[in-house]
């Protein structure tokens, strides 16, 4: 697939972006400055990136637990989602959804979603609503292996497949659902397999390479644009840390097996890729590298310094006003 | 005034909305061809295609799911669940996600969604067919519950559900699609939040949802014979209640009884009765009474379930009791 340099450099820059973006969100939980907690997406940035890349600004994304990826992806401002992380008022949700509830319609970012599994049949609607409006916009469901085993994921693309809705299931398989492993929660190797049972295609993919998950998806979104109906992807890539910022993840993963996923670190072989390709010098690649530090650098200065929101705001946005 | 059944107003209701917002759209397990399993959607699949009255699959959560997704994309979808005991396979959906999206998301995104369900027992359909779960909706701030009387009732509530801006679930009454009662050609709303006075009196207030309030108006008219007037509230809606109105009643009479066909413990019944105590205690002359059904499933056999169910003796009793 030929793509032109500046879509390249793009694409190294949103990975890097949620990169960087998920290291300070682990640091500004290690200093006390957020509540709660989030689910960091080391490790599986070349998704989120490989597949928003294909994306309008009006087409849809559902999100999930582990959302941030998705959301910067699709076009997410540093700063407002770091403020709602923090909890602050000048977050996207004014601190009333925080890390797992991050919604921005206007940017086709239609929440994400604390429930596993429970964004698949709300895909569907967003899905039949282009259908029926025939606004050739495309809805790309992203979940984990594990919210595969939920009956919402049945429901879901059941109904997604019967009506060939304009929807991209994409399965982030990361191997893990909290400590319970694929192997264990599932008696298939490849989640893809269960495409068949809805008769849609299903793509298996290296989540790891940004380029094969780019080529995948931009089929899977045409076939959707064109009104073929829906396509499920099965990313095969690893969560680098446990299940969220407060679970070191060791205790139910080999050491060798967290070392293997790293050293298929998606960021570095892109990198490489480029730079062999003559595409960047490493030169400018730590350019970029700094200037997206200092994004995020100035994000955490701004949530810090933007006000919780007043107590009573807990009783507004209940219902419309 | 002309008569048509509660499921006829049911679908008068819809055709209206659709006829004049094509946003509006209908669908369930067997919305379409067949008309709904209470006929409550017939014809509305022959005046407007397949693509606005929608037959799903067997999932309800799947249904309302889709549903959430069609109203946060700016549709106004009206979900069937055949049976409100169906509500337990589609509750992350209702519950997590229709009734808590406006929130979570700080007021960006709305989920204009009706959910059409039905409460009642007395049809020897057994445990997983009669239940009367909406005070279960009470409890989840973010939803609207309504829970239309009469043909009359239904009609203007729904009409106002499709039009609200946030997830209304309306509770009708298997035992009432087929009753009919007075409806007025020209069109009309009945708005969301408000209880009406359906019988004025000053010696007692019943408080009733659903067919509750016509079984109440049966006992009213009996004791006054024996020149006890009872003031007869519809609550109507749930969620928002309106508290003006009880309060105002029980400010009058100083006695309450409170009918409604869910399951005595924790609930509705329990909400208004707590509710009157803590707006009006020094107004109430004696004791609340409630008549709700026995803290049980619901039997089959035709005598286990009456048994069970708030019936007019049952209304009767509990007003003679705190008038003693």
């Amino acid at each position: 697939m030929k793509l032109s340099k500046e879509k390249l450099v793009e694409m190294l820059r949103k990975m890097l972006e949620i990169r960087c973006f998920e290291e300070a969100i682990y640091y500004v939980y290690a200093q006390g400055w957020m509540p709660g907690l989030a689910h960091l997406y080391i490790g599986q940035e070349a998704i989120a990136v490989g597949v928003c890349e294909n994306l309008k600004k009006d087409d849809y994304i559902t999100s999930t637990h582990r959302g941030h990826g998705h959301l910067i992806a699709k076009g997410g401002d540093l700063n407002k989602m770091m403020a709602e992380v923090m909890g602050k008022v000048t977050g996207y949700c004014k601190g009333k959804g925080g890390s797992m509830h991050i919604a921005a319609p206007e940017l086709g970012i239609m929440g994400a979603n604390g429930i596993v599994g429970g964004s698949i049949p709300i895909a569907t609607g967003l899905g039949l609503s282009s259908k029926l409006e025939k606004d050739s916009r495309v809805t790309i469901c992203f979940f984990g292996e594990g919210a595969s085993n939920q009956g919402a994921f049945h429901e879901g693309l059941n109904m997604g497949s019967l009506w060939k809705l304009p929807i991209v299931y994409v399965c982030e398989n990361n191997l893990y659902a909290i400590s319970v492993s694929q192997q264990r929660s599932q008696n298939i190797e490849d989640v893809a397999t269960r495409a068949k049972a809805y008769g849609i295609p299903g793509e298996i993919v290296d989540g790891n390479d940004v380029l094969a998950v780019y080529e995948v998806a931009q089929k899977a979104i045409n076939h959707a644009r064109e009104g073929k109906g829906s396509t499920l992807i099965e990313c095969k890539t690893y969560r680098w840390g446990g299940h969220h910022v407060g679970d070191p993840g060791t205790a139910y993963r080999p050491p060798k097996e967290v070392k293997l996923w790293k050293d298929k670190c998606p960021i570095k072989g892109f990198k490489f890729s480029l730079i062999k390709r003559k595409i960047l010098t490493q030169t400018e690649i730590d350019n970029i590298e700094n200037e997206i530090k200092q994004r995020v650098d100035k994000a955490i200065e701004f949530a810090r310094k933007s006000s919780y929101p007043a107590p009573e705001e807990a009783l507004d946005d209940i219902f419309a006003k | 005034m002309r008569e048509i059944t509660y499921a006829q107003a049911i679908k008068e209701a819809l055709a209206e909305e659709m006829r004049c917002d094509e946003n509006v759209v209908v669908l369930g397990e067997d919305v379409g061809i067949l008309g709904g399993n209470f006929r409550a959607t017939a014809g509305l699949y022959q005046e407007f295609g397949e693509k606005r009255v929608l037959d799903t699959p067997i999932s309800e959560s799947g249904i309302i799911g889709c549903a959430v997704g069609l109203a946060m994309a700016g549709f106004r979808p009206v979900a069937e669940l055949m049976f409100g005991d169906f509500v337990c396979t589609a509750m992350d959906q209702i519950v997590n996600q229709a009734a808590k999206i406006r929130y979570m998301s700080g007021g960006k995104l709305s989920v204009p969604l009706v959910i059409r369900t039905n409460i009642g027992a007395g049809r020897s359909s057994a445990a997983q067919h009669s239940q009367s779960l909406h005070a279960w909706f009470c409890h989840t701030p973010g939803l609207k519950v309504i829970m239309p009387s009469s043909p009359y009732e239904v009609k203007g509530l729904l009409k106002s559900a499709i039009r609200d801006e946030d997830p209304v679930m309306i509770f009708e009454h298997k035992g009432m699609y087929n009753k009919k009662g007075e409806v007025p050609e020209e069109e009309y709303t009945i708005s969301i939040g408000n209880a009406d006075i359906k019988r004025e009196g000053k010696d007692v207030t019943i408080i009733a949802t659903s067919s509750m309030v016509k079984e109440s108006m049966i006992v009213a008219d009996r004791l006054k014979e024996e020149d006890i007037k009872v003031e007869v509230i519809d609550l109507r809606t749930l969620v928002p209640m309106d508290k003006t109105t009880i309060i105002n009643s029980v400010k009058k009479t100083g006695r309450l009884v409170i009918v409604d066909e869910g399951v005595k413990q924790a609930g509705i019944t329990a909400e208004i009765a707590v509710m009157v105590t803590e707006e009006v205690f020094d107004f109430l002359d004696g004791p609340i009474e409630r008549v709700a059904n026995e803290n049980t499933p619901i039997p089959f056999s035709p005598p286990l379930e009456e048994f069970v169910r708030p019936t007019q003796e049952k209304i009767y009793q509990a007003v003679k009791k705190i008038l003693k």
